[in-house]
């Protein structure tokens, strides 16, 4: 078995970019289209601290700490939103935002 | 196969499988459980790259904070039993999806292995370090080094950004009342 290189880090990054982007397209809950968001960004954090690490360069690090704080501040202005919606349409299925539609 | 790489292979394993599981989960909760899991994975990996401040920061942030705020918004919306009774997706818009993806994951794949496919940049040529770069470092010093410093206006920005999602999500907070005056 061969030892672990960043290359694996570079792939499992990939695979979790893949799944929160399949998330986002296949659920119709809007509150698990925002958790596949959070991680889709997990997935770009640890190619971002991967390739700091590699580089040996402290700003890859740092710009993962400004994604995490704009990660917090979108899921409560996002959640926020969806509250709203539901109070106007009880739902949160993205099938019944078909305001646009017709 | 030394500890590390065993180690590297069980949070792979649980940091991806926590995603697939809460994508294909029919319950809300479930899937703020399973996706607890995968974000603990990502805090161990994020140890294992020696990024010990933010693998901390990941668990306070992520696995405490904001899936404790979505735990509460899928209680307080109730909507636990309305999303189990129906399919989590659509045939036509599963069979979309996973095509997407998988054609994503295909392309970064590609990218990553050749190096950015058919370019014809000569790599060496390209500066290997930044302009003033800061040196990785495990210290959480030399993070509070580079924030007060190199990154003293972005940190201000985000500051502002946090301040104003704060008023935002107060505003539309109160908006949504009962009785509807604005």
């Amino acid at each position: 078995m061969l030892t672990i290189t960043p290359y694996h880090f570079l792939i499992l990054s990939i695979l979790l970019v893949g799944v929160g982007f399949l998330g986002l397209l296949i659920r119709r809950n809007i509150l698990l289209m925002l958790m596949s968001l959070e991680l889709m960004l997990n997935g770009i954090n640890i190619a971002l601290i991967t390739f700091s690490r590699v580089g040996n360069n402290l700003d890859g690090s740092i710009f993962v700490f400004f994604i995490m704080t704009v990660a917090a501040a979108e899921v409560a202005v996002g959640l926020a939103l969806l509250v709203a919606l539901f109070k106007k349409r009880k739902s949160v299925l993205s099938d019944d935002m078909a305001l646009l539609k017709n | 196969m030394t500890s590390v790489d065993f180690l590297f292979w069980i949070f792979a394993i649980l940091s991806v499988g926590g995603g697939v599981c809460m994508v294909f989960s029919k319950h809300p909760v479930s899937a703020a459980m399973f996706m607890i899991v995968s974000l603990v994975g990502v805090a161990a990996l994020f140890v294992l790259l020696e990024a010990f401040f933010l693998a901390v920061l990941q668990v306070l942030v992520y696995a405490g904070a904001v899936m404790v705020l979505f735990l509460f918004i899928i209680m307080l919306l109730d909507v636990g039993p309305n999303a189990s009774k129906q399919k989590i997706t659509h045939l036509k818009t599963g069979m979309i999806g996973i095509t997407g993806s998988l054609l994503l994951i295909s392309t970064l794949i590609f990218i990553v292995e050749n190096g950015g496919g058919t370019s014809n940049f000569v790599h060496s040529e390209l500066p290997m370090q930044a302009t003033n770069s800061l040196e990785f470092s495990t210290n959480i010093s030399a993070f509070g080094y580079g924030l007060m410093t190199k990154y003293m206006l972005p940190i201000q920005i985000s500051g502002f950004m946090l301040l104003a999602s704060m008023i935002g999500v107060i505003i539309l907070s109160k908006r949504s009342s009962p009785h509807d005056d604005a």
